[in-house]
């Protein structure tokens, strides 16, 4: 398998896809919390919420990447404040999860929170009736009915993620081995001569684990579909 | 056990101002839509909280506006009914029957389970998902998953509207069961006469969110100011017990010390039965009358009239059966004199079964 990848094109894809994995994982539960909050409490600053949220979907990739340098850069004060304590994004593989977990969380919170919004509250309301206190309610009836939209909100995060360029290269730059993910790398290798061969394998595998990814989550959005639809 | 029942709530152009008792046995809250009955269980069950009142059973405070206490519906261990069945479609009918199970105050063993699912036939269903069901299937699943959550008071908000006619008769008899069978008090919301006549060992009437009436099934409906869709469905009903079949095809019961002759009825000797005697099924006679092809006469005393209910009057009187009511003219009110304390004779037309024990297994 590693034959026909070079070893820089190999470490492009392993980091990518930690990278995606770890940014998808992070978002989840505040996605989750984010999504349960939008759709189900009022409180003043919502609809501030919901923009701050939505944000990184409308603004230029690249303001977002500067705007995480200028509050986590190395000698941002966050970012020196967090340093104490050992956490650095900075020119890290943490900071390309982090830039690439935020440009997908919108994708992720609207997936979840459209399904939240057609779970019927009636439902939740028979299940307290029948006892169950508010936690075991969300676990037990909300959160099994709001599967297939947290599925596909993870999958758009993680497919998100696997793209994302702009936001990434502007906040961790692109330092090959630690920073430099899949579009990084094939941005890079059509950069110098000779590379587009490279570049080319890049974008061939970038294709397949996309139309892997939508594949694997059509499959599973059906089954779960399927389960919840009470068949 | 007995729930009582004392709440206002302003909800803004309608108000609700109600307070009843609740005994055990099944107690309908009865009135038209609009009139508050739901806003009431929905108050009992702790999904409205009202501007002040109590909710208590014997040994429980649910909810006091003085104390301000409020318990959350989670701890109110009640079993909601809901008007549409509402189960978890993710999960197989047994884990739904099982699901307010292990929130419960005690584990209570299998057995338990295994009678529900008997009386209410979900044998064949436990291993489906609600979709593979029909409406009254699910209905049925409804009633079991609220039973088996072990709960202290049973409220039903129509259970039966959404049904048709052939599912009504199917579900039923479950309540009749419930009734008969356990002890809790049961809340049933409805607005059909055939229902409450049925069913009710408790009437509560409402109206634009005032109680209008409430007693015991019997009192109330010999009320003849207590004819709730109008006077020409005003109706006592009479409490019996069946004595014989004869062979002519009619059955005899014992109303009291009244005895009737009914067209054949189901059911063996001995059974209850409740009947229901329209008013406009009833006709009076001064003296004992004779040569009538009506079996069942019954002399009584005139206990009340009521002169507002349309074009005719509704008597009530007093006889060995117990309180019946019967519709005349206003013409036939004057030609007989009729007035408080009058003896007469009433001639019963026709007698409809209101309830009788559910289908027994075998």
């Amino acid at each position: 398998m590693t034959d026909w990848l070079g070893p820089e094109e190999w470490q492009a894809l392993r980091l990518s896809l930690k990278v995606s994995f770890w940014a998808m994982l992070a978002s989840l539960p505040l996605g989750l919390l984010a999504a349960y909050a939008l759709s189900r409490w009022r409180f003043p600053g919502r609809q501030l919420l919901n923009l701050l949220i939505h944000l990184p979907l409308v603004l230029p990739p690249v303001v977002t990447g500067y705007l995480l340098l200028l509050t986590l850069g190395a000698r941002a004060p966050l970012g020196e404040f967090l340093g104490q304590f050992g956490i650095t994004f900075a020119f890290r593989w943490t900071g390309a999860a982090l830039a690439a977990g935020i440009m997908g969380f919108p994708l992720m919170v609207r997936a979840i929170r459209l399904s939240l919004d057609a779970v019927d509250p009636k439902l939740e309301e028979a299940a307290s009736t029948l006892g169950a206190r508010p936690l075991s309610r969300f676990v037990t009836v909300t959160l099994p009915l709001i599967a297939p939209g947290i599925l596909a909100g993870a999958v758009l995060s993680f497919a998100k993620a696997m793209g994302e360029f702009g936001a990434t290269i502007t906040f961790v730059s692109n330092i090959p081995g630690s920073t430099q993910t899949l579009p990084s790398a094939i941005y890079a290798f059509l950069q110098v001569p000779g590379g587009e061969a490279s570049a080319l394998r890049l974008v061939a595998l970038s294709v397949l684990i996309a139309m892997g990814a939508l594949l694997l989550s059509e499959l599973l959005a059906q089954r779960v579909a399927k389960r919840v639809a009470g068949k | 056990m007995s729930l009582s029942v004392s709440l206002r709530h302003d909800f803004g152009g309608f108000s609700l101002d109600v307070d009843f008792r609740a005994p055990s046995g099944l107690t309908v809250l009865f009135g038209r839509s609009g009139s508050g009955k739901t806003s009431v269980i929905k108050a009992v069950a702790g999904l409205l909280h009202p501007d002040a009142g109590r909710i208590a059973t014997a040994d429980r405070v649910l909810f006091d506006s003085t104390t301000g206490r409020a318990l959350p519906v989670h701890r109110r261990r009640i079993g909601y009914i809901f008007q549409e069945p509402r189960l978890f479609p993710h999960l197989t009918v047994r884990r739904n029957l099982t699901y307010g199970r292990r929130f419960g105050p005690r584990r209570r063993d299998r057995a338990e389970v295994d009678r529900v699912v008997e009386i209410l036939g979900l044998g064949a269903l436990l291993d489906r998902r609600p979709g593979a069901l029909s409406g009254g299937e699910q209905s049925r699943v409804a009633i079991g998953r609220a039973l088996l959550s072990a709960p202290e008071i049973l409220l039903a908000d129509e259970p039966l509207a959404a049904l048709d006619e052939a599912r009504k008769a199917e579900i039923l008899p479950y309540f009749e069961r419930l009734r008969d069978e356990t002890d809790i008090p049961i809340l049933y919301v409805s607005h059909s006469v055939e229902e409450v006549a049925r069913l009710a060992t408790t009437v509560v009437a409402l109206e634009q969110g005032r109680v209008t009436r409430s007693g015991p099934a019997v009192e109330v409906f010999a009320d003849p100011a207590f004819s709730p869709t109008g006077p020409r469905d005003a109706g006592a009903l009479v409490e019996a017990r069946i004595l014989t079949h004869h062979a002519d095809g009619l059955t005899e019961v014992q109303a009291g010390p009244a005895r009737l002759h009914l067209p054949r009825m189901p059911g063996a000797p001995g059974d209850p039965l409740r009947l229901r005697i329209a008013a406009q099924d009833v006709m009076l006679a001064r003296d004992a009358p004779q040569g009538l092809s009506a079996l069942n006469i019954l002399p009584g005393t005139v206990t009340a009239i009521r002169e507002d209910a349309g074009p005719g009057v509704l008597i009530s009187l007093t006889t060995p059966a117990g309180p019946i009511l019967s519709a005349i003219t206003r013409r036939s009110l004057s030609a007989l004199r009729l007035a408080e304390g009058t003896p007469c004779h009433a001639i019963i037309k026709s007698v409809a079964i209101a309830q009788r024990e559910g289908p027994r297994a075998g």
